[in-house]
């Protein structure tokens, strides 16, 4: 499945966000939303991206989307540098970047069809010139996500919720993408719904060949999807490996403490589980603390944590961590 | 222990465009002294209703509670004149709401909303009252309550406004707390810390709880008893255990076997409920989930299944197949 140059390749991305502040507006700070990013996926691979709100997942995938301009850094898809492309140039990378988030309720025109808001990119970026064919390219993608010929003709607050995200990702199809950034796909969708839209992602993936970043919180429906994860905290990856290794066997503090708070359906495992809870709270990434960004709330911290600033090292193949004690 | 809150035969009804929507159907449930009882499912289910007909915080004239008994104490809530309720509610019964930011009043200091109802209820003198708010933030776990005290919301981070709401919750020693999703909007490792002092003050201060929830997880590490709610109406009920090991509801079989989980093995495949939950404004005449049921026969379409024992410590199922279902479960 995993072949050659990366699809896409984030390096030592930063975006700061100036807050301007006080009475007068002056330039009171600038808050490190990404601090020195850096991954590749691969064609058909999924990568997930964890983290608590405000550790930076959400800009990450908007600095990639091209939707934010990042501070420094490069972003790479299919090998050429997105900072160095020309106007036109990179309305053609972003067809193949596409996005599916949240919220469809909030991401679908509510004065449009169904049927109109998968029509409208086709039109405009001219992939189905043809009115009658783009008529026939509706109908098809209604299929591919699951929905029927008649939802073409509903409006967006006349479906569920289920539905409307399937008309989200019907969207993104539309425009024949390489990669789709999810985020927080399901996140807004009842449970027994999240399921159903999570094997539709899956078997989209198979069928049409996309690479996918997947940001969320969910710990447990990250590592069902993605074949490798990165996990964010205030802005850092503190942690990236294959599923199978970031979960059995966690080499940051962070990691495990989030993978042990995530609660199980399971009462008798849950009274014979030990919970590891994080004292305090994530610090405002205005003011992050010195040295490893998560000294404070480490449980296994030591003084020279405080000092220095760990690398994202690779402690066994494939399998990297900032930690100096992993 | 004996029941503090029994809820008999309880309907609340709202008047919406597409019709009368009956949002809670005749549901029967209780809770005992100092025990954590939960209500799961999901959105539109009526669980938040159920919490709210109890407080008879349902607004008219849309709403309304149109039948059943709330006994609390004794006593039928919803016979009680509106100022007997006002000495109620956050007094004896206190609510946690799921948004903080929107159930906190932003105009007022932290030290006023804490004193408010101290004063109301219990008449505290404000010195008296302003001590007792400092005590009860150290005891949810807000360090520096005399410089907190002075702040208002917007100065708390998320999770130290759910603290708040616990304190407030506890500020007249209720007997009984009806937290609606109280730990939603926050992240997992402030949930976890949330759940561990609901967890821990229960236990110390014998108070009740009513959990409102759609997270299993949460409901795993934390109640005594769980009701499933499905479309208006309790479908499943148990001791936890009971109910995580034996499922007899098709309903709360698939809820549980839809989430992926971390304590298994990665599954091919997730197993989805297919379908929507039905429309409340065009109920079907026989069991609301069988359009979406694997153990559907043909008599789900027609008769609506009533509540059933079906295992110990008070299990019962609403399903014709109940014991079809556990006979699947017992092969696999």
């Amino acid at each position: 499945m995993i072949d050659g140059r990366p699809l896409l390749e984030v390096r030592n991305l930063v975006k700061h966000f100036y807050v301007s502040g006080g009475l007068f507006g002056g330039r009171e700070g600038v808050v490190r939303a990404v601090d020195d990013v850096s991954f590749a996926i691969h064609r058909g691979e999924t990568l997930g991206l964890v983290g608590e709100s405000g550790c930076g997942k959400t800009t990450t995938g908007r600095c990639i989307l091209q939707l934010e301009r990042p501070t420094r850094g490069q972003i790479l898809f299919e090998d050429r540098d997105l900072a160095t492309l020309g106007p036109e140039e990179l309305r053609a990378v972003r067809r193949r970047m596409q996005v599916i988030f949240q919220d469809p309720y909030s991401s679908l025109n509510p004065r449009m069809t169904v049927g109109q808001i998968i029509t409208e990119p086709l039109a405009v970026h001219r992939i189905v010139p043809d009115p009658v064919k783009r008529e026939a390219r509706v109908q098809e993608l209604l299929g591919h996500v699951g929905l029927l010929p008649q939802h073409a003709r509903r409006y967006p607050h006349q479906l569920s919720g289920g539905q409307r995200q399937r008309v989200g990702i019907a969207r993104a199809l539309a425009m024949e993408p390489a990669l789709i950034v999810c985020d927080e796909p399901v996140s807004a969708l009842d449970v027994s719904i999240q399921a159903q839209i999570i094997n539709l992602l899956e078997d989209l993936q198979r069928e049409f060949g996309l690479t996918y970043l997947f940001v969320a919180h969910d710990l447990s429906v990250v590592r069902h999807i993605s074949d490798r994860v990165a996990v964010m905290y205030l802005g850092r990856i503190v942690e990236l490996a294959d599923r199978k290794a970031l979960y059995d066997d966690p080499l940051h503090p962070y990691t495990r403490a989030l993978l042990s708070a995530v609660p199980i359906p399971d009462p008798e495992l849950e009274a014979r589980r030990e919970h590891i809870v994080l004292g305090g709270e994530v610090p405002s990434p205005l003011h992050p603390p010195s040295g490893c960004v998560f000294h404070p709330r480490c449980p296994i911290a030591i003084d020279r944590c405080r000092a220095v600033v760990p690398e994202l090292r690779e402690i066994k193949p494939g399998h990297w961590a900032a930690c100096i004690l992993a | 222990m004996g029941a503090l809150l029994e809820v008999e035969n309880l309907t609340t009804e709202f008047v919406t465009r597409g019709g009368v929507v009956r949002a809670v159907d005749g549901v029967s449930w209780d809770v005992r002294e100092g025990e954590t009882v939960a209500l799961v499912g999901e959105s539109g289910c009526g669980k938040s209703v159920s919490a709210l007909s109890v407080m008879r915080l349902i607004a008219a004239p849309a709403g309304r509670i149109v039948g059943g008994r709330v006994r609390f104490k004794g006593r039928d809530l919803l016979a009680l004149s509106d100022e007997e309720m006002r000495r109620i509610r956050g007094r004896e019964i206190a609510m946690i709401f799921q948004e903080p930011m929107t159930s906190l009043n932003p105009v007022l200091s932290i030290a006023r909303q804490l004193t408010e109802g101290l004063e109301i209820h219990l008449g505290t003198t404000a010195a008296e009252a302003r001590r007792r708010a400092a005590e009860l933030l150290a005891t949810v776990g807000i360090p520096d309550s005399e410089r907190r005290l002075r702040q208002y919301p917007h100065q708390f981070s998320g999770g130290m406004r759910q603290r708040m709401m616990i304190a407030m919750a506890l500020a007249c020693n209720p007997s009984l707390i009806l937290a609606d999703e109280p730990t939603t909007a926050l992240d997992v490792t402030i949930q976890a810390q949330i759940l561990e002092l609901m967890k821990a003050l229960s236990r110390r201060l014998g108070v009740a709880m009513l959990i409102i929830t759609h997270n299993l997880g949460v409901v795993a590490r934390y109640a005594d008893r769980v009701n499933v709610m499905y479309a208006g109406r309790i479908v499943e009920r148990g001791t936890a255990r009971e109910l995580y090991a034996h499922p007899r509801h098709p309903y709360t079989l698939g809820l549980l076997r839809s989430v992926p989980r971390l304590d298994e093995p990665r599954r091919a495949r997730l197993d989805p409920i297919e379908g929507q939950p039905p429309d409340l404004t065009r109920l079907p005449a026989g069991c609301a989930f069988a359009t979406r049921c694997a153990f559907r026969v043909e008599r789900c379409a027609r008769e609506r299944p009533g509540l059933v024992a079906v295992g110990g410590g008070g299990h019962v199922s609403a399903c014709w197949e109940a014991e079809r279902l556990d006979r699947a479960l017992a092969m696999r």
